[in-house]
């Protein structure tokens, strides 16, 4: 049942792939420019012949369903086509800029996870104490603070004012980046063993990685709070209590692991909060990952790149959805019977 | 005598105290967010009263001023004034972020309440249509529809509203499959009346409480969408004052804070605002929940 039920999830989350290719060349020929103008130029355009070799040699002459399969065969191939803006190809500008991203997505989910769980567990059984006012805060900053604002008043009051964080990106202008292993910092300084190129590149992320959390802590530290409140309600708390464990393996044994099911299924919900925080987060720390070249291509409007972007996403987080609902199973086994 | 009479009066004490918390819990945040709220709103609707300057009257010999008696808010790198502009990107942001709700809450509530109400093999396409939607993270997804149709206002909303109303489909969905299954739906169907009549004027009507919960807390997420589309640079044009496009302007003035924390600090507000009246519209319309 258990295997019945992985392959199922696996199946419809490769149909969702196919399908989120479908939306992203549907967006792609929803645009309103001509796309033979923008390549072209005025004067080829204005040539009947050029227009005609160019959507040939294009493929835009065929039908809309030809054309999909065309897109499809270059997914395959790995081919997102070439960024407008850096003529490059999209996949190399995408490696290129993702261990930047993945470092610090990694660091601040990491920062959520450490902070926001036992801040919550703690919320709720200290509830209507100042802790539990404390989080409340906490959480409503995470919900109501733009992302872009909170890392420019970080940087402002940090780096600006106080002068006690780091300059804004990956390494101060004169270190030099380790040699190139894994593209993060901080892995590839470890590996070298270039301790000075560590200690600056871990600067260099607490702050925007603590702002980046700062999104999803409030979500996390919310519902594990609340959830925390509903096992504490819970039968088997009141029969640990009475047959006299003392209250912290109550607390940590019994209703922590029943608690933390519910927050499991925000992790898709969470990666993509922390997905739009990169993107404002590495715009203002000028933070060189996929988050800064997401907002260059849309400010730019390189549509190749944007869309390039956009599927890449979208796999992932279907992935991470897939990832949940299979860890779902797992704890909590009553799940699969509906 | 003494002793049981203490014993009450500490009791009588905790219940006025525990009465004080629950009140303030109910009523004071969603008071001050209702407050918020309705100061927005009176910002929205008299801003040509309470802006002291123009809003894009360029004064290159006031740039970059701190805040001071003058210029409240500071003065940003045209020399224009913040709070002018502030008072003004309220005009854009809250008839934004009601207008999104209010077409994507609708078109979400029917498409996913039809579906519901339907069942079957229909229903199962609906729904199928709307995981699509799903299955980008919503910023990102009306970042490449707003690229995709061009940068302006309207175009901006029309992304909003095509990644906003999956969500609604999804809970008017399964708000719609409870109540379909209810008595007074069969005693109504004895009646005699139509299906349209019986989905529109029964189930919908019941369905509503939940949703305009959900409406009044997604006004928040929607303005803080928009600024950060804006940001992005794929909301309103400038000149307009926006908030969002008016922190990315300011951004890398990080002595001047001024410029872009205000804006910031505005859309905070506004969000926080309308946090605290969607709790408390919830504790009012589902009064079971006052109890957690």
């Amino acid at each position: 049942m258990l295997f019945g039920y992985i392959v199922k999830r696996l199946v419809a989350a490769c149909l969702m792939s196919l399908a989120a290719t479908l939306v992203i060349f549907l967006i792609a020929h929803m645009v309103p420019t001509d796309p033979i103008r923008a390549m072209l130029g005025d004067l080829a355009a204005s040539n009947p012949d050029t227009v005609a070799r160019f959507r040939a040699q294009w493929g835009l002459d065929r039908p809309l369903h030809e054309q999909y399969l065309v897109f499809l065969k270059g997914l395959f191939n790995g081919d997102l086509g070439v960024s407008i803006k850096t003529r490059r190809g999209v996949v190399d500008d995408i490696l290129q800029y993702a261990p930047a991203t993945l470092e610090l997505a990694t660091v601040a989910a990491l920062m959520t996870v450490v902070i926001g769980i036992p801040f919550g567990v703690v919320a709720a059984v200290f509830r209507d104490r100042w802790v539990d006012h404390m989080a409340r805060l906490v959480s409503l900053i995470g919900v109501a603070a733009p992302t872009f604002w909170l890392a420019f008043l970080a940087l402002a009051l940090f780096y600006g004012g106080l002068k006690i964080a780091p300059s804004p990106g990956r390494l101060n202008l004169t270190d030099i980046a380790p040699p190139t292993v894994t593209g993060m910092f901080t892995i590839d300084s470890i590996i070298v063993g270039d301790w000075d190129s560590f200690r600056a590149a871990l600067a260099h992320l607490i702050m925007p990685s603590a702002v980046l959390a700062a999104s999803t802590l409030g979500l996390i530290t919310r519902t594990m709070r609340s959830s925390m409140l509903e096992s504490l309600g819970q039968d088997y708390v009141r029969v640990a209590r009475a047959k006299g464990l003392p209250e912290r393996s109550v607390i940590m044994w019994h209703a922590v692991p029943n608690a933390l099911i519910p927050v499991v299924t925000l992790g898709g919900l969470a990666y993509a909060e922390l997905l739009a925080g990169t993107v404002m987060t590495e715009t203002i720390f000028a933070w060189p990952g996929l988050g800064r070249y997401t907002y260059q291509s849309a400010t730019a409007l390189d549509f190749p790149a944007i869309l390039g972007i956009t599927l890449v996403v979208a796999v992932v987080y279907l992935i991470m959805n897939l990832i949940v609902d299979i860890s779902y199973v797992f704890l909590d086994p009553r799940a699969i019977r509906q | 005598m003494s002793y049981s009479t203490s014993v009450t009066a500490i009791a009588a004490a905790q219940g006025i105290e525990n009465r004080r918390r629950r009140w303030m819990r109910r009523y004071l945040l969603a008071a001050i967010g209702g407050g918020i709220v309705f100061l927005w709103v009176f910002v929205t609707l008299f801003a040509p009263l309470i802006a002291p300057y123009n809003y894009d009257a360029v004064d290159l010999t006031q740039r970059l001023l701190p805040p001071s008696p003058q210029y409240l808010l500071g003065t940003d790198e045209l020399g224009r004034d913040v709070l002018s502009r502030v008072v003004y990107g309220a005009r854009i942001s809250l008839p934004t972020g009601v207008v999104v709700v209010m077409i994507g809450g609708v078109l979400g509530t029917f498409y996913g309440g039809i579906a519901g109400y339907l069942g079957g093999r229909v229903e199962e396409i609906m729904m199928r249509v709307t995981d699509l939607f799903l299955c980008f993270p919503p910023l990102i997804l009306a970042m490449a529809i707003a690229a995709a149709l061009g940068i302006g206002w309207g175009n901006t909303i029309i992304a909003m509203v095509v990644v906003w109303w999956p969500k609604y489909a999804r809970i008017s969905r399964s708000l719609v499959i409870v109540q379909r299954s209810l008595e007074y739906v069969e005693a109504a169907r004895m009646m005699g009346y139509g299906s349209g009549r019986i989905f529109g004027r029964h189930i919908l009507p019941n369905t509503v409480g939940p949703l305009i919960t959900l409406f009044t807390l997604d006004v928040g997420t929607a303005v803080i969408t928009f600024a950060g589309l804006s940001f992005l640079g794929l909301g309103v044009v400038p000149p307009t004052p926006e908030w969002g496009a008016m922190v990315s302007e300011g951004r890398t003035l990080i002595s001047q804070w001024w410029v872009s924390a205000f804006p910031g600090f505005a859309i905070f507000t506004v969000v926080m605002g309308f946090n605290f009246l969607g709790d408390g519209v919830r504790d009012w319309l589902d009064p079971r929940a006052k109890q957690n």
